[in-house]
């Protein structure tokens, strides 16, 4: 029962940390709902249009994130051949593909009022829509197969080499002359954001986060036990049949 | 009541807006919704399985002894 022993430890340790982020990203939600929609200035520019980057922009790097996660995952499970690391890495998919559909539907939203148009194929927008797609194929792939294990490594090498995306991504609005506007957070020197929106960015962006970590904790369990059912079907069917 | 119809308004752009933070609120809960349903349908199914393993039912017994390093999964 080594094999078990990591899922075990994990089982104990989500359910103490669970009702920590979730509480985290409950208080977290209401501050920085009321700062979002409450709390900070329109802007000069774009008026009260500018409140829908408060959802958009976190959206936008838990997409990144979930799928840096996704990647990470993969290498760990692909040479320790770590099976909690593969369990993780699909229990990531699904919550990462959501925030990724949300940052491009939020965007699209938020773009008809500011650029005039819902959608353009500039090189920002084109690629995170293929990151959407990467988390879809990731989801399908997995499933694909009869062996879970064949599944979850086939999985695992899709979204290593879709890894490559990630950097395209960051830097498409510096590559290429793209409509969507370039970092204004996360560069170096000092955010050329104003303190007053800001702080409900920061604020909305935590609130994002525990709510992705509870999320995957929870999802993680989810797989881990369709695993111990697996095994046990498994089991079963070997000792009818014996 | 006014300053109330002034925040939905959001200036003129409250459907774009509200659109967004409503379309949110929908995935965020759904996927809650979702995970905790699954995971509970796991819960369940284990515990099912677990007991039929011990030979609650008896048909578990048929089986012999089961292979040792599966006998007990806590």
């Amino acid at each position: 029962m080594h094999r078990f022993a990591n899922p075990n430890r994990f089982l104990r340790l989500s359910a103490a940390v669970l009702p920590w982020t979730a509480g985290l990203s409950a208080a977290l939600m209401v501050v920085g709902l009321y700062l979002a929609l409450v709390g900070s200035p329109p802007d000069f520019r774009q008026s009260e249009t500018v409140r829908i980057m408060y959802i958009h922009v976190p959206s936008a790097w838990l997409a990144m994130f979930g799928y840096a996660s996704m990647a990470v995952a993969s290498a760990v499970g692909f040479i320790w051949k770590h099976p909690l690391a593969d369990l993780t890495c699909k229990a990531i998919a699904p919550i990462g593909a959501a925030f990724t559909a949300l940052c491009l539907a939020t965007g699209s939203i938020w773009g008809e009022p500011t650029w005039g148009t819902w959608w353009v194929w500039d090189a920002r927008l084109t690629s995170v829509l293929i990151l959407l797609f990467l988390y879809i194929g990731y989801l399908a792939l997995v499933s694909a197969f009869d062996d879970p294990a064949r599944g979850l490594k086939a999985g695992a090498i899709l979204t290593m080499v879709g890894a490559v995306n990630l950097p395209v991504i960051k830097f498409s609005v510096d590559w290429w002359n793209t409509l969507h506007q370039p970092a204004s957070v996360s560069r170096i020197g000092v955010p050329a954001v104003d303190p007053s929106m800001l702080w409900p960015l920061l604020v909305m962006t935590g609130a994002f986060w525990a709510f992705f970590i509870a999320l995957v904790l929870l999802n993680t369990r989810a797989e881990i036990l369709e695993r111990k059912i697996q095994v046990l079907r498994a089991a079963q069917a070997y000792g009818a049949s014996a | 009541m006014e300053k109330l119809q002034e925040f939905v308004s959001m200036g003129g752009y409250g459907a774009y807006i509200w659109g967004a933070y409503g379309l949110c609120a929908i995935v965020m809960i759904l996927l809650v919704f979702t995970t905790v349903r699954r995971l509970r349908a796991n819960e369940r199914t284990l515990a099912t399985l677990k007991d039929l393993r011990r030979g609650g039912g008896g048909e578990a017994e048929r089986g012999g002894q089961p292979a040792e390093g599966q006998k007990d999964a806590p």
